[in-house]
């Protein structure tokens, strides 16, 4: 049998066909490799500079009681690791699932190859998860090299950044793989969902500090949960067990229902 | 069905396993294989369909069509646009699952064995799906890696097929810099990258100018040449006639005639037709002058056609009935004049 005979690749296919998309994801990413970079670098130390040198001067000027008897720079760090992550999410599972389905069709390319639509969309996720932790990992020395992660389990909020960014972006591109026409939809969930969430997830200042009737927001955002949970290891942040549990579930179960809706999906579109 | 076959820019080495038309220019004559007769051991069916059916809700896209293609012919399918011809492409193609009907590709049920079915398979869609963010040569590459092929594979491969499609020298521009007719061969190439046995081609030249159409039809004509079996969708009876050893005419879904693009023209149509036009207010009313000049009469919103077996003695009996038409044109009939017939429609429409 030849290397290259169609039983071999059916059967490579099935099992390694998510890897294989997952590699085309990574070479187009690799073009846009600079602005991946510079974000991943640009971003943190532009946010930590500001809010370590800047703000935390005159936050910390007033005591830390109400930041847990840490320096802001600490609070702060994780809810920024977190919603970056969030935010290359929203990013990586909008606008490229777009163009897979309906302005570039690129999906339809790998489509009638032998690989199936499930594992399409498996490898687009798997590429971007490799992308969050990278950023979250190079987002992660930054917070070292501002001396913010003074906990021993810090560097566990990589993976609390990247599921965050999972638990976030996978319900959005099942809901990106159902879009046909495209109306600026997109446009709205940054502005009107992503945005919010970002300024009131307990990102800045402790959610419990906002009047009850907005915590709600905080309280179903995925950067809250993912912050908070990331707290605990990166400063060892207090707060009841089962708390920090139910965060870790919130965040999963986001995530894998988000990856049970983006198959059925992805298999629904393309095999119409 | 493992026949290696090897592609290379010239046609004097170009290996000849079933060639089985000989094309003339007023259309392709050769040997036809009727749909469903078994096959024989030299051609063994590749395809076939019974039946076949795929509805969206209440609208039959393809309504009960069957075929079967013996390996190494070229296959069309023509008929206007929502005939059903791109549905049945799908199918062949196991992207989408039939509604009722029996299809088998290489023996295999392509809604059970969709990755098997796949494999075989080389596709060309009708909107190019390249990745434009890649270069040239990196889409085969990337396309090779979804089948599983070792990059000491593909690397010479990718080469080989951008001789094949000429576009060596193109092969690390970025593909949004190509032509229409360059990003067409791209996919061509692309489709090639796994050897496929079976090349599916949906309207493969449609928005490409006449010197790219050109170019095209010479590279799938080599690809055939080698033993490749085609099957191509087009709305073009040029095309059909070109490049079809044998086509299934479509229409709402339902095959309204199959056989050679001539067995066809000698079925449907007569040897010649005279196309006249006396301007669009007087072609309607002028039609009765015309009764009984050749054998039919086909009364267009632009012009007037006369079906006749000799197409200057039909003209000359215009003529001597005192009718001055603005332009006349004797010509021999296509398939676009069988489509008619059959649908009473144009395939333009």
């Amino acid at each position: 049998m030849r290397a290259h005979s169609p039983q071999i690749a059916a059967a490579r296919a099935r099992r390694w066909g998510a890897f294989y998309y997952a590699e085309q994801v990574l070479r187009v990413m690799k073009g846009y490799g600079w602005s991946i970079i510079m974000y991943s670098v640009g971003h943190p130390v532009a946010y930590l500079f500001a809010m370590g040198v800047g703000l935390a001067t005159l936050v910390d000027a007033q005591g830390t009681e109400a930041f847990g008897g840490v320096g802001y720079v600490t609070f702060v760090a994780p809810a920024l690791l977190v919603s970056a992550s969030v935010m290359t999410a929203t990013n990586e599972f909008t606008f490229p699932v777009m163009d897979g389905f309906k302005w570039r069709r690129t999906y339809y390319g790998p489509h009638a190859s032998p690989l199936t639509p499930q594992q399409i969309a498996a490898g687009h996720i798997m590429a971007v998860t490799l992308r969050l932790l990278l950023q979250s990992a190079v987002y992660f020395a930054a917070i070292l090299l501002f001396g913010a992660a003074p906990g021993g389990w810090g560097w566990a909020s990589i993976l609390v950044a990247t599921l965050a960014g999972l638990s976030f972006g996978l319900p959005l591109m099942a809901y990106s793989a159902s879009i046909t026409e495209d109306k600026g939809q997109f446009a709205l969930v940054m502005r009107f969902i992503v945005m919010p969430l970002f300024l009131f997830s307990g990102t800045f200042f402790p959610l419990d500090s906002l009047p009850l009737a907005v915590r709600w927001v905080g309280w179903i955002s995925p950067i809250w949960h993912g912050t908070e949970l990331g707290r605990v290891f990166s400063y060892g942040y207090q707060q009841p067990p089962l708390l920090t549990v139910l965060h870790a579930v919130v965040l999963v179960a986001l995530a894998v229902l988000g990856w049970f809706l983006t198959r059925r999906q992805f298999a629904a579109r393309m095999g119409r | 069905m493992e026949v290696p076959f090897h592609l290379t820019a010239g046609s004097t080495s170009l290996r000849r396993v079933h060639n089985k038309a000989t094309m003339s220019s007023g259309g392709a004559t050769g040997a036809v294989q009727p749909a469903n007769e078994p096959s024989t051991d030299a051609h063994p069916t590749v395809i076939t369909a019974e039946n076949l059916t795929k509805t969206y809700g209440d609208v039959a896209a393809v309504d009960g069509i069957s075929f079967s293609v013996p390996a190494g012919e070229s296959f069309g399918l023509l008929g206007p646009n929502g005939a059903g011809k791109s549905t049945t492409m799908k199918m062949i193609g196991g992207v989408t699952r039939r509604t009722s009907g029996a299809l088998h590709i290489m023996g295999l049920d392509p809604d059970s064995h969709g990755p098997e079915v796949r494999a075989h398979l080389g596709v060309v869609p009708q909107q190019d799906n390249l990745d434009e963010e890649l270069r040239v040569r990196d889409n085969l590459l990337v396309y090779g890696r979804y089948f599983g092929l070792p990059m000491s594979y593909l690397k010479p491969k990718a080469d080989e097929l951008l001789e094949f499609a000429q576009l060596t020298d193109k092969a690390k521009s970025k593909v949004d810099a190509l032509s229409g007719g360059m990003k067409r061969r791209l996919t061509i190439a692309r489709s090639l990258i796994n050897e496929p046995r079976i090349l599916l081609l949906d309207e493969p030249t449609t928005g490409l100018d006449p010197q790219a159409r050109h170019i095209l039809w010479d590279r799938l004509f080599r690809l055939k040449e080698q033993g490749v079996t085609l099957i191509l969708t087009t709305h073009y009876m040029d095309e059909a006639e070109q490049l079809c050893d044998r086509l299934i005419v479509v229409d709402k879904g339902r095959i309204m005639a199959e056989g050679s693009p001539a067995q066809l023209i000698r079925e449907h149509s007569t040897r010649e037709v005279v196309e006249l036009r006396f301007g669009s207010e007087r072609n309607t009313t002028i039609a009765s002058e015309l009764q009984g000049i050749g054998e039919r009469l086909e009364v267009l919103p632009d012009r007037v056609l006369i079906y006749a077996h000799d197409g200057e003695s039909a003209l000359e009996q215009v003529a001597s009935r005192g009718l001055r038409p603005l332009t006349s044109l004797v010509r021999r009939s296509s398939l676009e004049d069988v489509f008619l017939r059959l649908t009473g429609r144009s395939l333009v429409d």
